[in-house]
């Protein structure tokens, strides 16, 4: 069996301000077999490096009271990731544990892979 | 070697960037948060607190959590042997797991147990405890290495120092604002006991009963409308409540005589200004000016006035402004020989003396006051509290000072701030 489930799709995007500001759209994510998986992707963008990065774990708790049981970080327009940073995405990964839910790091970098690996955020999340 | 040297590096970076966020000018809040978010990246730890001492209260409380959850106790109450074992541990992290003689941990075991609280570090400075850090498990699940400790040590020196700052800072407001309310004490009792004084000095005359407290209010009036500064006009209003003081060593029989005093009474009343000065310069005043009042209040500014005869720029301007008070009081009260004035008769008496006994300015603030009150423009009532609403409220007044007011040059106001 193969559908598709639409949901919303917060971004945080740097392009457009430097405070937080949220772009929302919808498109046609998470495809699953066997069930529907409804997933939300979080762009980690610059913020995830700051104090305000905590916005991405109030949208994270925010998708996951919708039911959604797959957190998708896209790192593509992350250069690095400093301890701020780390501490977000522990953040996320503890609330979508504590949901059952599961974590996807995407699109991140060779560096950062390396650095969430000797970390140990790797034993709590895929990347892909 | 090559995960050990990123490691490091990750963390040399968070310690830096803590450095940053300690020197900053955030807020407190902002700032330990910032600090727990860099420690807890540093070396991933899953979930941390950071707790501020309370010397007063012996109690660690929570100031910024992390992944703890509601069920973690937001504060910790600390017994004098903990408090002694935290010190000489000094900053050196504790394992929980080996710290479990101490009564803070039996008492706590459980909820440390619960989110896996693996080190505890208490934060001190200059030999003083300033809070706690809390730090669970890391999320490599390995326990924390002396690297790891070292780490958490240095970046605990900068929270220790953020906190001791936020305690010496409310220490400091605490002072500040026991010192306030002393301020406040002590001003409120000077108050009471110029009243008192004033009060006294009424005593005397039976015809006068009230003249210094209502000069007071009259100068503070005049004040206000000069636009002069909260403690100025305090200030002004005291000057106007002392003025008289050197009556209460002039004979009784002087003050109340029912006729025109002889020229030697005359002499001994007219010696209360002089007398008044040197009653009021052996008290230390929070206003400088008040001696002065007391002095001077009975100078014209034609120079026709005693006790020196001096000329408008020669008297103190406090003494012009209760010069002004006094003898609108004078005219407003009736005296053993004659009866009060109207208030018409009174309001053109000030307008003629504008410029020769008293202030242009002066009165002119002072009518604007009274017309200000009787056109509804200010909600006082002083006038009519005073002088009665009927005496106050008597027909044709109201115009009689918009005549009084228009006729005064445009600059007077800007004269007065000038000359004050």
């Amino acid at each position: 069996m193969f559908f598709v489930v639409k949901t919303n799709v917060y971004c945080f995007n740097p392009l457009i301000t430097r405070g937080i500001q949220l772009v929302i759209s919808s498109t046609e994510l998470g495809v699953s077999t066997g069930s529907a998986e409804k997933s939300a992707v979080l762009l980690a963008g610059d913020y995830l490096n700051k104090i305000s990065g905590e916005q991405i774990e109030r949208e994270c708790r925010r998708f996951l009271d919708q039911g959604c049981t797959k957190i998708v970080v896209d790192f593509s327009e992350t250069d690095l990731v400093n301890s701020i940073g780390v501490s977000i995405l522990l953040g996320v990964i503890d609330s979508a544990s504590s949901s059952g839910a599961k974590v996807v790091f995407s699109k991140v970098r060779q560096d950062t892979a390396e650095l969430f690996q000797i970390l140990g955020l790797t034993n709590h999340v895929t990347l892909a | 070697m090559a995960d050990d040297t990123n490691k490091l590096v990750h963390a040399f970076g968070a310690l830096a960037d803590l450095g940053q966020a300690v020197t900053d000018r955030n807020n407190f809040q902002e700032t330990i948060r910032t600090s727990l978010h860099l420690i807890s990246g540093s070396l991933a730890i899953m979930r941390a607190g950071v707790a501020r001492y309370s010397r007063f209260s012996h109690e660690l409380n929570l100031v910024a959590v992390r992944g703890l959850g509601d069920d973690f106790p937001l504060g910790f109450s600390l017994c004098q042997e903990d408090e002694r074992q935290f010190l000489i541990n000094g900053l050196y992290p504790i394992e929980v797991d080996q710290a479990r003689v101490l009564p803070f941990f039996q008492v706590y075991d459980v909820s440390l147990e619960r989110k896996r609280i693996g080190l505890f570090v208490p934060l001190v400075v200059h030999d003083e405890l300033v809070g706690a850090l809390f730090l669970g498990e890391k999320a490599d699940g390995t326990p924390y290495s002396s690297y790891d400790k070292e780490i958490v040590c240095s970046m605990g020196r900068h929270i220790g120092v953020a906190l001791a700052q936020r305690n010496m800072m409310a220490e400091l407001e605490r002072r500040a604002e026991e010192n306030r309310k002393l301020y406040d004490d002590l001003r409120m009792t000077y108050k009471d006991t110029v009243r008192a004084f004033a009060a006294a000095i009424d005593r005397k005359d039976k015809y006068t009963e009230g003249h210094s407290v209502r000069v007071g209010k009259y100068t503070e009036i005049i004040a206000s409308e000069l636009g002069w500064g909260e403690g100025e006009v305090e200030g002004a209003a005291v000057a106007g409540y002392l003025h008289d003081v050197g009556k209460l060593t002039v004979e009784r029989r002087i003050i109340n005589a029912p006729y025109r005093i002889n020229a030697k009474e005359s002499a001994e009343l007219n010696r209360h200004p002089a007398v008044g000065y040197e009653i009021l310069q052996a008290i230390h005043h929070p206003y400088a000016d008040v001696p002065l009042a007391a002095k001077y209040h009975h100078e014209r500014i034609d120079g026709r006035g005693y006790p020196d005869g001096l000329y408008d720029r020669e008297i103190p301007y406090i003494a012009k402004i209760v010069s002004l008070a006094d003898s609108f009081d004078a005219m407003t009260t009736d005296r053993p020989y004659k009866r009060r004035r109207a208030a018409n008769e009174v309001i053109e008496d000030l307008r003629l003396n504008r410029g020769k006994q008293f202030g242009p300015e002066i009165v002119t603030a002072f009518l604007r006051g009274m017309f200000k009150e009787l056109t509804g423009q200010s909600t006082d009532r002083k006038f009519r509290r005073l002088l009665g609403r009927e005496y106050m409220e008597a027909e044709g007044i109201v115009p009689m000072l918009q005549d009084a007011l228009s006729d005064v040059p445009l600059t007077s106001r800007a004269f007065a701030t000038l000359e004050h």
